[in-house]
């Protein structure tokens, strides 16, 4: 009881290193959790992982926290499982409480073709093992009673329900796996920003960085919504636009929504952090962007939304607005595959939705630098999946980012 | 002075007082007074309890900067947490409470968190409360969520309503202070459009040109882009609770931006700094000349700059007492000794105020003078003023940053978004006068605080940095200082200055935390507006929508539209109504309003080469008269959208599109003509809500439509066949436009009309067919009957579906390009092991078949491995039983066998037969009778 | 943001929508076969920093399909012009 006067610093501030066996590009979510899964169930030597800013300023520190594996179609589902189960042994192994919190995600519908669509969803779950539920208008008014069932514009009818869903707390992400990388030995650098990708002979040998040169064996590429400007360093181009994507927290309040509940009728989610704020986000902006930020139009949307659904929530105050680079891809789900120079791994794709699966990136990619193979439960995200037509898209809208 | 009231001055109504309560104690202010200086008018110095560990608070500020003084207004559903007290205008009957404290203000059980503050420090969540594992979120976090927060949300629909509106100018001043008024005055004399907004209420008359719009209790709370500001209007929170819009969302269009928003005190840092009755020095001159309220009797000045000097005079002027002036300041400045002896008041330069003393509000001050002997002084009030930061927040909602002035000791503006000028204090300009830098007095035993709503503390920073946390970005993530309701407009920069004590870096590097959009909270209910309950979205009518309602249907929400479900007699459920009504159209006759469908009208020379561009089969050889069905696909080569075009002349279409799909073939038609093929002669239009569009099917339909059909017309099986289409006259001239097409695979016809014609045209249709007992039917019946045919709908047209998958390979011409066709040929998209259409039905022929349920071979195990498909569509047929469509893996060579249809989310596990998809008059001899 | 439409003048972006890069071209071999081009132009993007030339369309306007010069770095917008 010391105040914690006795807390070592949470990582080492490594000095780069002139030469590495695995380099990572990218301390967010994708990086750290790679280059601590390497560190812990591979032997491939010296491991780096490069971040251009403050660790954590990028998606993973800006997120909505939210996590599930109620995904639809065959390539996703296990792979988001894998997700789930590592985030539920995940304090145990890092050592550092995440604060995971399953409380439940709730996709509410509002039509029966909507019911039947859930239903569809809820099934697939169910034969890859995973839990889901469907709940009718009465149970889940008993379970949820203060969403708008009798004066809404589209008729609240149920929810698909998957309990063991829920929330984390994403800035201890971060640090627990910058942390538990560190401590297996990886060299965590930040302010480290790659300029250039250097290749000889049709391979990868290196990057250039702010910080100097950096010699690699191999490099993983796990940089998100600047996933093609990495590429560009290294010659090729990627089925990923770069979107906007803005979300909201508001003042703290006493508990108020137990639950993750999504909206059927518009785009619209929420939870409610420990700290007492309204979680909450809705759809991209829906053009190209890499200021991080987005326009008046979408907040006014989403909101409408949230009052729609929740209208208690009318009184609750906005109290920060943020906005972040999502990397949509052409189908809507991510890309962990060999890239088409050698000995250089891609990691990206995740369009918004990457915190859920910051443990499975870490745990597949890391399996591909390693082995280089594809973890069976990734096998589907390949690269050439799109000029193949073996597209996994759950929304059904095709080669169109902004509409996934 | 009676009471903590000035005998004179203050900008408040003395003529008009105000009755409200706090606390469930009733009070008395005037017109003008903020709930925060009516209560230190009354003497209340303790407005609520802080966060962390429950100490007493009162109030800091007089704006909305405010971080201490936050309390729930009003009650029921009206009411609303975490209000600064310094921002609400009272009104007669308003009633507030203190929040976060239990069971009452005073004895606050739950202040016992201050003696276990140790424990408490930053970051305590992280490093306990994790074994054992499950305990997290059974036990420890419902503690800590209930913990969490610091009002409670009314937990009822809000029942205010809000306005949006748009303002255009060419000039935005925000901010109407000396340096707004002048900004927007010498605006308005260029001759140009000016808005100007202020946040606070007028409470002195303001003299503007008519060229200037003054928005007064109004928030410019965001920069966007193209010159977008958004602004949050308080319409009447200042008044009793009405039915009149509380506030208003204005976005306002500007050319260009002053922001003219001063700067914002900072406290100092030194021990129990948050205790009621310390309070900012500029807020205590504040109090006495706005409202007339002197917040103490005997103050304590603490200060390092001159700016704050000027509240000498001021505390002089209304009476109250001053013991002394301590400045951090080694050698303190002429003015200050001047203004300080003539208010007969000591200086203590080069000394600095350890800590407040009192219990639960300030009773003395702990000063540590320069020799380093200590005294104390009775007071009841301490102001202290560590320097003034411009109040640039708007300036870093873009990519700019903040920059350090290394001379002014604080931030001042750095890039600006486009079209933005800052000027007067904003700008940096007349402040931090003589300043010397004192962020906090030293290390003290007893808690300094630097966030004062999230209770954090200068230990907390140092413990951060030693974490390893030494960004400012990392500090603030996990101490959560600056992320309370106030933003950190008090602490941030006291912040950044300790870390940078800490690190040995100075600020530039050590960063800045960029403010983000709104600049103070908006409420949801302003921003969502007033399309909330059944507003959230328009409601489409189809043109027969009170025939419907006369014949008593039950509606349900398709998209935007309103459409009949089904049109229930006496005693049915919606069941037995839609199986009446299937049964009565393949006997008799019914109708169906498809206006919903989308309809283009599309003409000129190049029609027909431009429908051979986006469909997939042939339409150039399509004669004039003649309907045919199309299938578009997207460029990916997966299905958009199907439906029919009719040939209506040599340069004239109509197609029809699904009801979901109308809004973006439309566009994709625009984006094909416009950008792919802008060499063709066409022009279209939607015309969905121009006609309104019937469907009369059944073995009578035509004996029914003859009645209708204007001569000469020949509406004859050999005049006019299946698929056949004409423009002609009804009842008697009305233009109308027939097309002999069916969806429920009867002898059926569609006709549309002007669609102000709709109800009529409906009412003469029941009359006609009076005779064979016609009935209307809904989207229920309609879809019993399109299943029952095998048609493909929205369910098969998912979006992850080919021509193949739905048996429509047939239609992909080899011959000429079309949109989708490159693709469309990717092996992937053509096999036959994908799922591909067939029908179902039960093997007992009884059990129901739903859509959603996945599909298994017989006796293999309910794993994903085995799963080969899905039901998109399923019916309960009058005449067939249960019927579904599915999507089966290598579906249509498997006609005959059995396959489990697996539905565990509804409890359903049964066997059905493979069978074709046309469950019913499978040769379509019906279609041609 | 807005977006100067040539027929409407300056309008709020939420009257348009954003589909694609504009900086692709539609193969003009008919379409025969899925050659790497056609899938290069559907799905592959160059998605860089800096000025970018995307296609918008006025959908609550006039319809019309616009090429918008626009730096997606700070959505500041250069040019508009038709098809």
């Amino acid at each position: 009881m010391r105040g914690h006067a006795g807390w070592a610093p949470a990582w080492r501030k490594a000095e780069p290193a002139p030469q590495y066996d695995v380099v990572i590009i990218g301390g967010g979510g994708g990086g750290l959790s790679t280059a601590y899964y390497l560190a812990k169930n591979h032997n491939v030597g010296r491991i780096a992982v490069l971040e251009k800013g403050w660790l954590g300023n990028g998606s993973i520190g800006r997120n909505t926290t939210i996590i599930r594996s109620n995904y639809g179609l065959p390539g996703n589902i296990p792979f988001y499982e894998l997700s789930m189960k590592l985030w539920e042994g995940l304090e145990q192994d890092i050592n550092y409480n995440a604060m995971v919190s399953q409380r439940g995600v709730f996709n509410i519908y509002h039509s029966d073709a909507q019911r039947d669509a859930f239903a569809r969803r809820g099934n697939a779950m169910r034969l890859h093992g995973v839990d889901a539920e469907l709940l009718d208008r009465e149970q889940l008014r008993r379970e949820i009673p203060y969403l708008d069932y009798d004066n809404a514009r589209f008729p609240v009818q149920g929810a698909l329900v998957q309990r063991r869903g829920g929330t984390v707390r994403h800035d201890a992400v971060a640090w627990g796996y910058a942390r538990a990388a560190d401590r297996r030995g990886v060299d965590i650098i930040e302010n480290c920003e790659v300029t250039g990708i250097i290749q000889e002979n049709g391979a990868v040998t290196g990057v250039e960085t702010t910080r100097g040169r950096i010699g690699a064996g191999k490099i993983g590429i796990a940089v998100a919504g600047s996933s093609s400007l990495l590429a560009n360093m290294a010659g090729f181009r990627l089925p990923i636009e770069s979107h906007a994507l803005q979300a909201f927290v508001t003042e703290g309040l006493k508990p108020l929504i137990d639950n993750v509940i999504t909206f059927g009728a518009g785009h619209f989610y929420i939870s409610q952090s420990d700290k007492g704020g309204l979680v909450f986000g809705g759809d991209i902006d829906g053009y190209n962007s890499y200021a991080a930020r987005g326009n008046l139009p979408t907040v006014e949307d989403v909101c409408e939304g949230g009052v729609a659904l929740v209208p208690m929530i009318g009184r609750a105050r906005l109290l920060r607005s943020w906005g972040g680079i999502m990397d949509m891809t052409m189908d809507g789900s991510p890309i962990i595959d060999f890239a088409p120079v050698k000995n250089l791994f891609l990691n990206a794709g995740w369009c918004y939705g990457g915190f859920k699966a910051v443990p499975a990136m870490g745990h597949c990619f890391a399996h591909l630098i390693a082995r280089e193979a594809p973890h069976e439960v990734a096998a589907a995200y390949r690269l050439d999946r799109f000029a193949e037509g073996k597209l996994i898209d759950e929304k059904g809208v095709g080669a169109q980012p902004n509409l996934h | 002075m009676s009471g903590f009231r000035t005998a004179t001055g203050g900008l408040i109504d003395r003529a008009k007082p105000v009755n409200f309560r706090f606390d469930g104690k009733n009070y008395q202010g005037y017109a003008g007074d903020t709930l925060a200086s009516a209560l230190l008018a009354n003497g209340v110095k303790i407005v609520g309890r802080s966060f962390k560990y429950h100490r007493p608070r009162g109030i800091l500020s007089a704006g909305s900067e405010e971080p201490n003084a936050l309390v729930e207004l009003r009650t029921g559903a009206h009411r609303e947490p975490n209000t600064r007290a310094t921002m609400a205008e009272i009104y007669n009957g308003l009633e507030a409470s203190s929040q976060n404290r239990f069971p009452s203000l005073k004895f606050d059980a739950l202040a016992v968190n201050d003696l276990f503050s140790p424990f408490f420090a930053a970051g305590f969540y992280y490093k306990t409360f994790m074994w054992p594992a499950k305990f997290w979120e059974k036990f420890y976090e419902p503690m800590i969520r209930r913990a969490a927060g610091l009002g409670r949300n009314a937990g009822l629909p809000d029942p205010d309503s809000y306005e949006k509106t748009t303002e255009f100018c060419d000039v935005l001043v925000i901010g109407a202070g000396a340096d707004g008024m002048r900004a927007a005055r010498e605006a308005a004399a260029s001759g140009v459009r000016v808005v100007l907004c202020d946040e606070n209420a007028p409470l002195a008359p303001v003299d503007l040109p008519d060229r200037v719009k003054f928005l007064p209790r109004t928030t410019v709370f965001a920069v966007y882009d193209g010159g977008t500001y958004a602004a949050l209007e308080r319409l009447t929170d200042h008044l009793p609770v009405s039915s009149a819009p509380r506030q208003r969302l204005t976005k306002i269009i500007a050319g260009r931006c002053i922001l003219a928003t001063g700067a914002l005190e900072r406290p100092m840092v030194f021990g129990h700094n948050d205790k009621p009755g310390v309070m900012l020095a500029g807020a205590v001159a504040t109090y006495i000349t706005r409202y007339g309220v002197a917040p103490g009797r005997n103050v304590v000045l603490f200060l390092n700059n001159d700016d704050a000097a000027g509240l000498i005079p001021v505390v002089v002027s209304a009476g109250l007492a001053i013991s002394s002036v301590v400045d951090s300041r080694e050698k303190s400045s002429d003015l200050v000794y001047q203004l300080a002896r003539e208010a007969g008041a000591p200086v203590f330069a080069g000394a600095v105020i350890t800590r407040a003393l009192g219990c639960q509000s300030v009773k003395g001050a702990e000063i540590r003078l320069h020799g380093g002997t200590t005294l104390r002084l009775p007071c009841d009030l301490v102001a202290t003023s560590g320097g003034f930061n411009p109040n640039i927040a708007l300036t870093s909602h873009f990519d700019g940053k903040p920059v350090w002035d290394d001379a002014l000791y604080t931030f001042v503006p750095g890039k600006l978004p486009p079209g933005m000028e800052v000027v007067g204090k904003a700008a940096g300009q007349g402040i931090n006068i003589n300043i010397k830098p004192c962020w906090h007095v030293g290390a003290y035993p007893g808690k300094s605080f630097v966030d004062f709503q999230n209770d954090v503390t200068l230990k907390d920073i140092k413990l951060a940095h030693q974490e390893g946390f030494s960004s400012v970005e990392h500090v603030k993530r996990y101490t959560t200082l600056g992320m309370a309701t106030d933003q950190g407009k008090t602490a941030n920069v006291n912040a950044l200055a300790i870390l940078t004590e800490v690190t040995g870096k100075p600020i530039p590097e050590t960063g800045t935390t960029r403010f983000r959009p709104p600049y103070t909270p908006v409420a949801l209910g302003a921003l969502a507006g007033p399309h909330k309950g059944k507003h959230f979205k328009p409601t489409r009518l189809a043109p027969t929508h009170e025939f419907s309602q006369a014949q008593g249907a039950v509606f349900v929400e398709t998209g935007l539209w309103l459409r009949a479900q089904y049109y229930p007699r006496p005693g049915e459920d919606w069941l037995a109504a839609a199986q009446r009504e299937v049964n009565t159209v393949r006997n008799h006759v019914g109708i169906c309003d498809v206006t919903t469908l989308g309809k283009i009208d599309i003409q000129g020379p190049d029609a027909a080469k431009f429908l051979e561009c986006v469909y997939t089969n042939s339409w150039t050889n399509l004669a004039v008269g003649r309907v045919r069905y199309g299938l578009m696909l997207r460029e990916d080569g997966f299905v958009m959208d199907d439906g029919t075009t009719a040939r209506l002349g040599e340069q004239h279409f109509v197609m029809t599109t699904t009801t979901a799909n109308a809004a973006k073939v439309m566009q994709h038609l625009e984006f094909c003509s416009q950008v792919l093929w802008p060499e063709l002669d066409v022009s279209f239009i939607s015309v969905t809500d121009q006609w309104a569009q019937i469907a009369v099917a059944g073995p009578d339909s035509r004996a029914t439509l003859a009645k209708l059909v204007d001569a000469p017309f020949d509406i004859s099986n050999e005049a006019f066949p299946y698929m056949g289409c004409a423009e002609l006259t009804v009842c008697g001239g009305t233009a109308a436009r027939l097309f002999r097409i069916s969806f429920s695979g009867e002898l059926a016809y569609e006709i549309a009309v002007p669609a102000r014609y709709g109800n009529a045209l409906a009412e003469k249709l029941m009359e006609a067919g009076a005779e064979f007992g016609i009935v209307p039917y809904g989207t229920e019946a309609l879809g019993i009957m399109r299943i029952e045919k095998g048609h493909a709908a929205g369910p098969e047209l998912n979006g992850q579906t080919t021509a193949h998958d739905l048996g429509l390979h047939k239609l992909l011409s080899k011959k000429k390009d079309f949109i989708g066709r490159a693709l469309a040929a990717r092996p992937a998209l053509t096999e036959a092991s994908r799922p591909t259409l067939v029908g179902l039905k039960p093997v007992d022929g009884l059990t129901v078949l739903r859509a959603g349920s996945h599909l298994l071979p017989l006796g293999a195990e309910a794993v994903a491995a085995n799963d080969q498909g899905h039901i998109a569509s399923a019916a309960r047929s009058p005449s067939l039983g249960p019927i579904a469509l599915a999507l089966l893996a290598n579906g249509p060579a498997r006609i005959g066998e059995q396959i489990r249809v697996y539905d565990p989310v509804r409890n359903g596990d049964t066997l059905a037969e493979i069978v074709n998809p046309v469950h019913y008059d499978p040769s379509g001899s019906r279609l041609h009778a | 943001m807005r977006i100067p439409c040539p027929h409407c003048g300056p309008r709020g972006v939420e009257e348009f929508l954003y589909t694609q890069d504009a900086e692709v071209t539609r193969p003009k071999d008919g379409g025969a076969a899925p050659t790497k081009e056609w899938t290069d132009y559907v799905y592959m993007r160059d998605n860089l920093k800096g000025p970018r030339k995307e296609y918008w369309y006025h959908s609550t306007g006039c319809h019309a399909w616009l090429v918008v010069t626009r730096d997606v770095s700070t959505h500041e917008i250069l040019k508009v012009e038709l098809p």
